[in-house]
């Protein structure tokens, strides 16, 4: 036990509390599994334990360790956590309105992880979200990846990468939200001079800082806003970069292919315009579909039909709830909406799990219920894809985080008095009574 | 571009306006649901509906099938048509914020027939729209009843004032330093209003006011103030000017009325509920998936919508609405009826349209499966008899 735990912390998986309460193997046993790893199974079991995935298989074939507690899931169906590649949840702030390129931004230090809206997050399923600032700048800020545990403050959520690093990206956008009155861009060829301009003057302090090969006295004077860029610039954070209509997409690939940054598309209504450049240029995508098109110019032609485009071109592509462009806790609808017109049953389900996992760097440890991953996954009253289907409840690193049987889960999940009150006050509120 | 079936169906359901619908069910929202059932339309009204072995199909009627056959959705509140798609000053028609009441703001000079978003929610299934002036003043303007297929505003309007549409609570606050600047104030002014309205309607003076001209038939009972308000204090305010004035009140949006059920059954005004997938937040911080669901237990009628969106998406579809509401505590024929008949009723349409009875307009959706599914589709629509639309969306 010890050993995985070690292990545990060796391979990067944050060492949380929470995870280690669970000192003994639990069993679902009799559910339908959807591993997403691997073909759907009828009559499944999973055994998590120490936040781990143990084992997942049939029921035939697959061992429940002695002392397991056993939890019967028949009736019921099973897949990963799910993961959204872009969310505005848990009151995230970026970016002021005093630049239009600010990589010094760390939305880390804006989160209240006590935001309602986590807790609703939760009753939709999701256990990793990429938590960004918003895309009225050019660059607006690093962003988090979280883990949806129940936590008291951010540091909770955060996941360390196996460099000690936490987990996130940098926030990017092109179009029209970021077109604003000076020292904002008024056109769109601004917006990229501006933006190439920047990552010029960041490979340059990349190679001063190089140059000067550890001797401190020959180092540049440090500069938060590049040394956001160098990361960028080095691959060791992702630019997730807002991008609507066809011109802004190709822009994004061309910038890419002058600076070699490590990039996923994100909304990319036009998507079904041009999918495969998309495909070619091996880029990710994190797709959003609406209710209707529009809203802005640059949403205009947003199409149910882009996610079914992106699979015939094979391009890779997950969903985001954007919330509160979309609720969390309507992520799997997305899925269902892109099937609805067009999509495969297997690319939706990969799209609200797997694909975002590699999205964001982290298919190594979430995305797929695969022995050795984090028991990460939710359990659903029936078919994922079906109106009628409820979330049951959500567990992360083998602690439930939602429980729809719960009245306080249960207000967070369909609404009502108290709903959109943060934990703090609604937890204080039942402490006094 | 159109496809050439679809022209074909134009052109021979046009000529021939006699459409032969044959569903696995068919919902008519007046009785119960008919298995294999017929609907025969014949010059733009219903003719005839039964069981498909009972139902002789004419020559010459255009035949369509569907798993699923509903009357034409109603979608009892909505913007579309004078709210656009893009989002830009020159295409929102549904707020002018140049006065905190402006009743004698019609519809029907805004409305546009070709608006994308009347295009995209009809594809749904969705026939008949209430939509005029939106929430977000004291008094926006007026509202309309329309049919989403026509070539212009006159053939698409079925009724052109149907009530007039107040806001209270936070959305109707003006800016700073402008009045009204509370939920108090805000009373006073719509009272005050209602007065000089009154008394207009009393003395008929020589010299016409349209402001006030506007609001007669609202003080008089004869047009209902569509009062759109989310918060408890504020629909307990709604209800007691309604009473004070003997108003025909709609309750409109109202995300808290889970908390003031016994309040609104006692005021006999029925609910247009506030989306189900709503965003909650601020003045809506407190709605609920299960309102519907709570209003329909406690007998007080109500009715769906797709409501006022400011940004992305730009519209919601009732349809999907519906569903939510279906798969929060309401039985699949109640959902149905609440962007059908049930909302005809509230409307005052239900003698045109919202079930499928002989003599209503023939006006029908058809879907490949569980409406409310997200998966399945509308696979065709026929508003007045004429084939509208046949995409699969």
């Amino acid at each position: 036990m010890w050993f995985s735990k070690l292990l545990a912390c060796l391979v990067g998986v944050s060492c949380v509390p929470l995870a280690w309460a669970q000192q003994k193997p639990v069993a679902f046993t009799g559910a339908r599994i959807l591993p997403i790893a691997g073909p759907e199974i009828p009559d499944g079991v999973l055994v998590v334990w120490g936040g781990r995935i143990v084992a997942v298989g049939p029921a035939s074939s697959t061992r429940i360790p002695a002392g397991a507690a056993r939890v019967d899931a028949r009736g019921k169906v099973i897949m990963p956590g799910l993961i959204d590649s872009h969310s505005h949840i848990a009151s995230v702030e970026g970016a002021d309105a005093s630049a239009p390129i600010q990589p010094d931004i760390r939305v880390l230090d804006s989160l209240d992880v006590r935001d309602a809206r986590v807790q609703k997050a939760q009753a939709g399923g999701i256990t990793t979200a990429n938590v960004m600032p918003g895309s009225g700048h050019l660059l607006s800020g690093q962003t988090l990846y979280l883990k949806l545990r129940d936590g008291r403050v951010i540091d909770d959520l955060l996941i360390r990468l196996p460099d000690g690093r936490i987990a996130g990206g940098m926030k990017m956008a092109n179009g029209t939200n970021s077109r604003r009155n000076a020292p904002f861009p008024g056109t769109r060829a601004k917006s990229a001079s501006l933006v190439r301009e920047q990552y010029v003057k960041a490979m340059d302090y990349r190679d001063k800082c190089r140059q000067a090969g550890g001797d401190t006295a020959k180092m540049p004077a440090r500069d938060l806003r590049l040394e956001g860029l160098v990361e960028v610039l080095e691959g060791k954070r992702t630019v997730h970069h807002h991008t609507h209509a066809q011109q802004d997409i190709l822009t994004v690939l061309r910038l890419r292919k002058e600076f070699g940054f490590k990039v996923v598309l994100h909304h990319v209504s036009d998507a079904w315009k041009v999918a495969d450049e998309i495909a070619r240029a091996g880029t990710p995508v994190s797709l959003i579909l609406i209710d209707s098109p529009g809203g802005k110019i640059e949403a205009r032609d947003n199409r149910l039909e882009s996610a079914a485009a992106l699979e015939r071109a094979g391009a890779l592509f997950g969903f985001h709830t954007d919330d509160g462009i979309t609720d969390s806790r309507l992520f799997l609808r997305m899925a269902a909406l892109g099937v609805r017109a067009g999509l495969s049953r297997e690319k939706a389900l990969y799209g609200v799990t797997m694909a975002n996992a590699i999205i964001l760097d982290l298919q190594d440890r979430v995305g797929s219920l695969e022995p050795g991953k984090d028991a990460d996954f939710i359990l659903l009253s029936g078919d994922p894809l079906s109106v009628y289907t409820k979330v049951l409840e959500t567990w992360v690193e083998g602690a439930k985080v939602f429980d729809r049987a719960n009245p306080k889960d249960y207000l967070y999940a369909v609404g009502g008095h108290g709903a959109s009150h943060d934990q703090a006050d609604f937890f204080e509120l039942e402490d006094w009574q | 571009m159109m496809r050439p079936l679809l022209l074909l169906l134009f052109v021979a359901s046009a000529l021939r306006a006699q459409i032969a619908v044959r569903g696995d069910t068919v919902y008519t929202m007046a009785g119960a649901p008919v298995k294999d059932g017929m609907v025969l339309i014949r010059e733009g009204k219903i003719e005839r509906v039964g069981p498909a072995s009972q139902v002789r199909t004419p020559s010459g009627y255009l035949p369509l099938r569907a798993r699923i056959v509903t009357p034409g959705l109603i979608d009892a509140h909505t913007v579309v048509g004078l709210t656009g798609y893009l989002n830009q000053p020159h295409d929102q028609e549904q707020i002018e914020r140049s006065a905190p009441m402006q009743p004698e703001l019609r519809a029907i000079d805004a409305y546009d027939v070709q608006e994308k978003l009347v295009e995209w929610v009809r594809g749904f299934g969705v026939t008949t729209i209430h939509t005029g002036h939106g929430p977000g003043a004291l008094i926006s303007g007026q509202t309309m009843i329309a049919k989403t297929a026509a070539p212009n505003t006159e053939r698409a309007t079925l009724v052109p004032a149907a009530m007039v549409a107040a806001t209270l609570g936070g959305l109707a606050r003006a800016d700073q330093g402008k009045s009204p600047g509370t939920r108090a104030k805000m009373i006073a002014m719509l009272r005050t209003e209602l007065l000089k309205a009154r008394e207009y309607g009393t003395k008929k003076p020589k010299d016409r006011d349209l402001r006030l001209e506007a609001l007669g038939p609202v003080v008089e009972g004869k047009l209902p103030l569509l009062v759109t308000v989310h918060r408890a204090p504020d629909i307990l305010s709604a209800i007691r000017v309604g009473k004070e004035f003997n108003l025909r009140l709609v309750l409109d949006g109202a995300a808290d009325a889970h908390m003031v059920l016994e309040e609104i059954k006692a005021s006999g005004y029925p609910v247009i509920v506030h989306p189900t997938m709503a965003r909650s937040g601020g003045e809506t911080a407190n709605l609920s998936m299960e309102t519907a669901a709570k209003l329909r237990a406690s007998g007080i009628p109500f009715a769906l919508q797709s409501g006022f969106e400011s940004y992305v998406p730009k519209t919601r579809v009732v349809l999907w609405e519906a569903g939510a509401a279906a798969a929060n505590g309401l039985k699949f024929e109640e959902a149905l009826a609440s962007v059908t008949i049930d909302a005809a009723r509230l409307l005052g349409i239900d003698s045109r349209v919202g079930s499928l009875e002989p003599g209503k307009d023939g006006d029908v959706a058809l879907y490949d499966g569980d409406p409310f599914e997200y998966t399945s589709h509308c696979t065709g629509v026929i508003i007045d008899g004429k084939v509208v639309s046949e995409t699969k969306r």
